[in-house]
């Protein structure tokens, strides 16, 4: 009766009579969801056009968050970094259609989706021989992202926010909006849907699938590199993300595999369910239930939504 | 020239359906198994036997359990590393509980426990398959990891959240715990790894192995043809953890001795996986060579600079070690995607036509 009462009952008293922590809570796990989002929203562009699930993602975004700091550290001043940090995120996504995908075209996904480990596998290796294991600061200030916070009052409490994360929201709204209109508008945004829908139809009307895939790679490059800003700002720059990237998944599994709004609106319920279940229903549990729950949730899902909240209808039993 | 089968000749239906059938393989076989339980002991040097051959083995094992659930029926799985935890921890509850208990028995039942684990992180299966199978086979790794910290019955209340291998005898010798000897636990771990993979050569050649194949090349033609998919699956995921689970407790038990979580983590999921695809997808001999082929390089290359006299640290060794790794991991993906078992056989077809390969 005690357990039932403290699942069913007490958490929700505690919602309402402290609803200022409760948006605490919620500003908290709105801010982890835009960046769960982002990172799925990399898979997503590279699996939409290529039907590769690439787990290098998480990777990358460690990857051109270091590279971002290194020039930084080198001596650049942070924009020219930037630059040179996008350049550096174009060659490798050159670099990985010229050696991996090109070469693997027609192969099961499970073989495309081991290449992608092998290449994150890579990734680390030789971003650590670069730049070193150890965890880095991100330039946040030199960048012109502001760093204060916004002390709100209401219900007679005070919900804090930081200038940053709202940055990180904006920029990644800006990005997906961005996202959205070269899809949409452009012609090699067309190209891209072209190839989605069908490689074969696609090559057919002319469409390059070798520059298509160099492109989207170099786009799941700019996504991973806003991330990683984004990320590094609030904690450091380190490996360890790598782990964090692979919640991207669950958020996958909400939104559907093919669908941009999925990943952000998969990402956000990720993100808030995580962030009220850790501090309301957690404590029963021993703490610590952010590392799984994500995977729980998408589980759950999965018995009943297989294709996602956006994604296509599978139409296959077995 | 070395290897003919002509006038081998088959006059029985056994003959004909046995695992080697021509004479110079069984040769070549108990050769193998000569030099791993008579010469390895004799002439290996205790680092070679515990830092080599007793983790090759294990892994060995638990990349045979990871293949029949990848190679053979075709689901991807990266909750590995959390099986073999779940038989390490399972292995050390019952010493705990029946000390008395022969040590060896407990290890092959602490299967049990992770093939239970296995079927019910297996039954979303049923519903769906590929990447959306990763995602559940992740929430089973990070599930139980979490369990391994914060249920700390399963580490006897223990301050350091370490469980620590206790001595325990089986017929009158010390096979476990520090003052065990290496050629007792590797000829122990070799017994075990040589038997299961007899077992599951035999498994994966009858009824049951064929009906995992039949899943994994088309599900709704294996239905039409009669094999229920809830049966090939969960039986697939249960023997499948079963062996995942007893290399985890060999692991524990014979090689490290002492065990955390982060023995058991996420990256020796990807571990196993790797040794899976480059040993070779849907082949036993593939898991050996993979196993091989993933531990005992890194120590080979960790050696190179040293015996050629170049003063690299370690951490950069370690970093170079990654890359030449997931550098070769693309390049077999490209270059053979069937793995070095593929390799083995192409060589031994060679072997078989020379030197008149027409």
């Amino acid at each position: 009766m005690d357990l039932l009462f403290n699942i069913f009952v007490s958490p929700f008293i505690e919602m309402v009579t402290m609803p200022d922590f409760l948006l605490q809570v919620l500003w908290e796990g709105f801010v982890s969801g835009t960046l769960y989002a982002l990172i799925a929203l990399g898979f997503v562009l590279i699996f939409k056009a290529s039907g590769v699930f690439n787990f290098a993602q998480g990777i990358m975004v460690v990857f051109a968050a270091l590279t971002l700091v290194g020039f930084h550290a080198a001596g650049l001043p942070a924009y020219v970094s930037l630059v040179l940090a996008l350049a550096v995120m174009g060659f490798l996504a050159w670099g990985v259609e010229r050696v991996v995908l090109r070469h693997l075209v027609n192969q099961p996904d499970l073989i495309l989706f081991m290449a992608t480990i092998g290449l994150s596998y890579f990734l680390i290796g030789f971003g650590e021989l670069i730049f070193g294991g150890e965890p880095k600061s991100m330039i946040t200030e030199q960048l012109g992202l502001p760093t204060g916070s916004t002390t709100i009052e209401i219900f007679d409490g005070i919900v804090i926010l930081q200038h940053l994360d709202i940055a990180a929201a904006a920029i990644a709204a800006i990005l997906v909006a961005g996202l959205a209109l070269f899809f949409s508008k452009t012609r090699i945004g067309r190209a891209l849907r072209a190839v989605a829908d069908d490689h074969q139809a696609a090559l057919s009307v002319g469409i390059s699938l070798n520059q298509i895939w160099a492109i989207v790679w170099f786009a799941a490059g700019i996504v991973a590199l806003a991330t990683g800003i984004m990320w590094g700002a609030r904690s450091d720059v380190s490996f360890a993300l790598q782990i964090v990237a692979l919640k991207a998944l669950p958020v996958l599994i909400l939104g559907g595999f093919t669908s941009v709004p999925g990943a952000i609106i998969g990402g956000l319920i990720i993100g808030f369910g995580e962030k009220l279940f850790e501090v309301y229903w957690g404590g029963l549990l021993g703490g610590g239930v952010e590392g799984w729950f994500a995977y729980v949730i998408a589980l759950i899902f999965l018995l009943f939504r297989p294709q996602g909240l956006f994604g296509e209808k599978i139409i296959e039993r077995v | 020239m070395f290897y003919r089968e002509a006038g081998q000749y088959k006059t029985s239906y056994k003959a004909d359906q046995a695992i080697f059938p021509i004479f110079q393989d069984r040769m070549a076989i108990v050769f193998y198994l000569l030099v791993a339980f008579v010469a390895i002991p004799y002439f290996g040097s205790d680092f070679f036997i515990t830092s080599m051959m007793i983790p090759f083995l294990i892994f060995s094992l638990a990349a045979i359990g990871l293949n029949i659930l990848v190679g053979y029926t075709g689901q991807i799985s990266l909750g590995t590393g959390a099986f073999m935890g779940v038989g390490a921890y399972a292995c050390y509850k019952m010493t705990s509980i029946f000390p008395d208990v022969n040590i060896i028995i407990l290890i092959i039942s602490s299967g049990i426990f992770s093939a239970a684990v296995g079927m019910i992180f297996g039954l979303p299966s049923l519903r769906i398959k590929g990447f959306y199978l990763v995602v559940t086979t992740l929430a089973a790794q990070f599930f139980l990891e979490w369990c391994f910290i914060r249920v700390p019955w399963l580490y006897n209340y223990n301050d350091s959240g370490a469980i620590e291998v206790p001595q325990r005898e089986a017929l009158g010798v010390i096979v476990t715990g520090a003052s065990a000897t290496p050629t007792t636990r590797y000829l122990i771990v070799l017994a075990i790894v040589v038997a299961m993979t007899w077992v599951a050569s035999n498994i994966i050649h009858g009824r049951i192995g064929r009906s995992w194949m039949m899943i994994r090349d088309m599900d709704i033609a294996a239905e039409l043809m009669g094999i229920r998919p809830l049966y090939a699956k969960l039986s697939a995921f249960a023997v499948s953890s079963f062996y995942c689970g007893v290399a985890g407790a060999m692991m524990v038990f014979f090689w490290l001795g002492a065990a955390e979580v982060e023995s058991f983590d996420v990256n020796h999921s990807f571990l196993i996986l790797f040794m899976v695809v480059i040993g070779g997808l849907g082949s036993l001999v593939g898991s050996f060579l993979g196993a091989a082929f993933i531990w005992i390089l890194p120590v080979i290359l960790r050696a190179i600079p040293d015996t050629i006299g170049l003063d690299i640290n370690a951490a950069t060794v370690e970093h170079i070690n990654f890359m030449i790794i997931g550098g070769l991991i693309i390049f077999f993906l490209i270059v053979e995607p069937h793995g070095l078992a593929r390799l083995w056989a192409l060589a031994k077809q060679k072997l078989r036509v020379w030197p008149f390969p027409y």
